[in-house]
């Protein structure tokens, strides 16, 4: 199994790229082992996060939802990099991050009660390797290097991921945790979906470095470039940093090169700063197109499956988001509870004000 | 005159002061191109140029550092934190690199830049978008902060804010962005940072609020005037310093007093006020002054924003509690 290039110096890098827009496998060496079940999994998934995604945006202009990033474009970096994990992995989320949450194991309606502001949105299950979405850009990638440093003293070999985007790499933070996970040797993953925009803010006005991969260097680890829109790179990509990982050998940065194809969130207009040229030069890599092609060549996937799966996920988006919504409703006297273990006398008083 | 909203009016600030001062920078996430995320910059770099009006990368430190280095060099930069949550990352910058520079150089260089960012609750924003965090800036010496409550103060503030030599942080509340519109006059004109306005007569009780809750105050007022209790409203303008000797004056007339803030109870300006009153004028009291401000919790993002906020009536029960005692 021949490795990932991850050296990279002052030139451009090539994104690994293992799937042709027209699905077929252009670069053998690199496809990562994948059963059919595991393939039909995985379309599965980004089919249902797809559809989800819609209805999500539905639901969001009807006012049942309340804060929420759409993520359609960017199934491939999203499942395919959880995919190339473990249950005892941790996934460390950005807002955006929520498919990986869910397919790590958060119920769909603790992701909708999240984003209705619902503090049980964030009573992450036992078992269940996730922390709640981060709304401060790159706080989360210092707790992915603590908790990786966790695995590494506790002796586990589980890996910790963290996720930002192109804009966040521009963070403090991002730097900040990259050299410590190369300092401290640490079993942890950052992974960059550079989707183009920081909101309206396109890459280029973001960084003059040649790619995000360069900026592992300065923290003496491996940098990856990976096709976002692609499946396979993607899984190939984390699954060989996370062996790295487990093997004691250390942290990885990848980028992935990705797009979506909404606006940044519900309350933007993306036509103020991109074109409808890119946004279709981008619709034709489509990473669940390109997917199907593959697969539908293999006799593993039809229109029929599409349609079935789509009908699936709306079925189970309405009732979970009717699970949300019937969650009794948050009291005052309850956020007061949960500030701290034993609550202190003057909060006791305090909840006199809304009684 | 214009009417404007306060958005409007805020964007006419930085207009007019691009326009006459070629040292006043903006800067900011998505200030640039199209206008940040509120629109509140909107044009203003399609008519002053990517040099004066520009998008940085996203990094909070950075942006507050660069504010300082271009003071430094004789800029006078409005520099934009986009969310009131996101000044953690750039508290560093703010309340102790840009508030104290002026006292570090021992006069020889200052900090004139307004650090401008939008907060408030009652939006149904996201976590981290909206909370008050003025009492923790107000606790830093060496920096002013500025909360204007409706569209004329917001320019006239702003504007001083911007000639200042000193550091200002100058808080938008969300709410109030687009809540109704008033007469602006065009040009220049400045609010004196540091005064007090009394926006509303009365001689039971005295209410001492700033930003949206000036608007609360005067519904209860409105309501409490029905049942014949004439209540006197406060809006501080500038939460530091707080205009103590327009406060006194009010209580030597009302001797009874509220203050209402946003924020969480505890350790805020409602409580800097309480103690300025207790030294300036204990002996004025009839009752003792009470606080109406959100709970000593984490704000509530969307789901009881609603409950949590100061509302009237709660005021209304606060007024009569001083009104009884
Ligand atoms: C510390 C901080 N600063 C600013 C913001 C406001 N903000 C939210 S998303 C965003 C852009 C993020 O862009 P990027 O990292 O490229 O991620 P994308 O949403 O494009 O995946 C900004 C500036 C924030 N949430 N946190």
């Amino acid at each position: 199994m021949s490795k990932v290039p991850y050296e990279v110096y002052t030139e451009d890098v090539e994104a690994l790229s293992v799937l042709s827009p027209d699905g077929e496998v252009i670069n053998k060496d690199k496809m990562p082992t994948l059963t059919d079940d595991q393939l039909k999994e995985i379309m599965y998934r980004m089919v249902f996060t797809r559809t989800w995604d819609d209805r999500a945006v539905n639901l969001g202009r009807q006012g049942r939802l309340g804060f929420y990033a759409p993520v359609s474009g960017q199934e491939a970096t999203m499942i395919g990099s959880e995919f190339a994990l473990e249950k005892e992995d941790f996934v460390c989320p950005g807002y955006r991050d929520i498919p990986q949450l869910v397919w790590h194991g958060l119920p769909l309606y603790q992701a909708f009660l999240y984003s209705r502001g619902h503090q049980h949105g964030g009573q992450i299950p036992d078992g269940v390797n996730v922390l709640m979405p981060q709304i401060i850009i790159g706080a989360q990638i210092l707790h992915a290097t603590g908790i990786a440093m966790g695995f590494k003293l506790k002796k586990q070999k589980s890996v910790a991921i963290t996720y930002t985007g192109d804009g966040g790499s521009s963070e403090g933070d991002f730097y900040e945790g990259l050299n410590f996970a190369g300092r401290f040797k640490l079993p942890v993953i950052f992974f960059v979906q550079n989707n183009g925009y920081a909101i309206t803010t396109p890459f280029a006005k973001q960084t003059a470095a040649k790619s995000i991969a360069h900026k592992a260097i300065a923290a003496g680890i491996p940098g990856v470039k990976v096709d976002g829109m692609d499946i396979f790179a993607v899984i190939r990509a984390v699954q060989e940093a996370a062996e790295r990982g487990r093997n004691g050998e250390g942290a990885t940065l990848i980028e992935a090169v990705t797009y979506r194809f909404r606006p940044h969130s519900l309350s933007d207009d993306a036509s103020k700063y991109r074109s409808k040229e890119e946004e279709g030069q981008w619709n034709e890599k489509d990473p669940i197109a390109r997917l199907a092609k593959y697969l539908e060549k293999k006799g593993l996937w039809t229109e029929e499956d599409t349609l079935r799966v789509r009908e699936e996920a709306k079925a189970t988006v309405n009732e979970q988001i009717k699970k949300a919504e019937q969650t009794e409703k948050m009291t005052i006297s309850g956020l007061i509870d949960t500030m701290f273990e034993v609550t202190p006398k003057h909060l006791e008083e305090q909840k006199a004000d809304f009684e | 005159m214009a009417q404007m909203n306060m958005k409007e009016a805020i964007r006419d600030a930085m207009r007019v002061e691009l326009n006459r001062d070629p040292n006043v920078l903006i800067f900011g996430e998505d200030v640039g191109n199209v206008g940040g995320v509120f629109r509140v910059t909107e044009g203003l770099q399609k008519d002053f140029g990517e040099d004066r009006v520009f998008d940085t990368p996203l990094a909070e430190s950075a942006i507050g550092g660069l504010a300082v280095g271009l003071g430094i060099q004789g800029f006078r930069p409005i520099a934009e934190i986009q969310f009131i949550g996101f000044i953690f990352e750039a508290l560093d910058q703010i309340v102790i690199q840009a508030a104290r520079m002026r006292w570090r150089s021992g006069g020889k260089y200052n900090a004139p830049i307004v650090f401008r960012t939008p907060f408030g609750g009652g939006v149904k924003a996201a976590e981290l978008h909206t909370d008050s965090l003025e009492g923790l800036i107000a606790q830093s010496p060496g920096i002013k902060v500025v909360i204007p409550s409706n569209p004329y103060d917001a320019k006239g503030l702003l504007i001083a804010s911007i000639r200042d030599n000193d550091p200002v942080f100058f808080m938008e509340h969300l709410n109030l962005y687009h809540a109704f519109r008033a007469e602006v006059p065009e040009g220049e004109y400045t609010v004196e940072l540091g005064k007090a306005n009394v926006v509303r007569e009365g001689s039971d009780v005295t209410i001492v609020t700033y930003g949206l809750m000036v608007h609360t105050a005067v519904k209860a007022a409105e309501q409490l005037e029905k049942e014949g209790i004439k209540v006197e409203v406060i809006d501080l303008r500038t939460v530091s310093p707080i205009d103590i000797d327009t406060v006194m004056e009010s209580v030597k007339k009302t001797n009874r007093v509220i203050v209402l803030q946003e924020a969480q109870k505890s350790a805020g300006v409602a409580a800097e006020v309480i103690a300025q009153i207790n030294e300036k004028g204990i002996l004025h009291l009839e009752a003792p002054v009470l606080r109406i401000a959100g709970p000593d919790t984490i704000y509530p993002f969307a789901q009881i924003e609603d409950t949590w906020l100061p509302n009237p009536a709660r005021i209304i029960a606060g007024v009569k509690k001083v009104l009884d005692f």
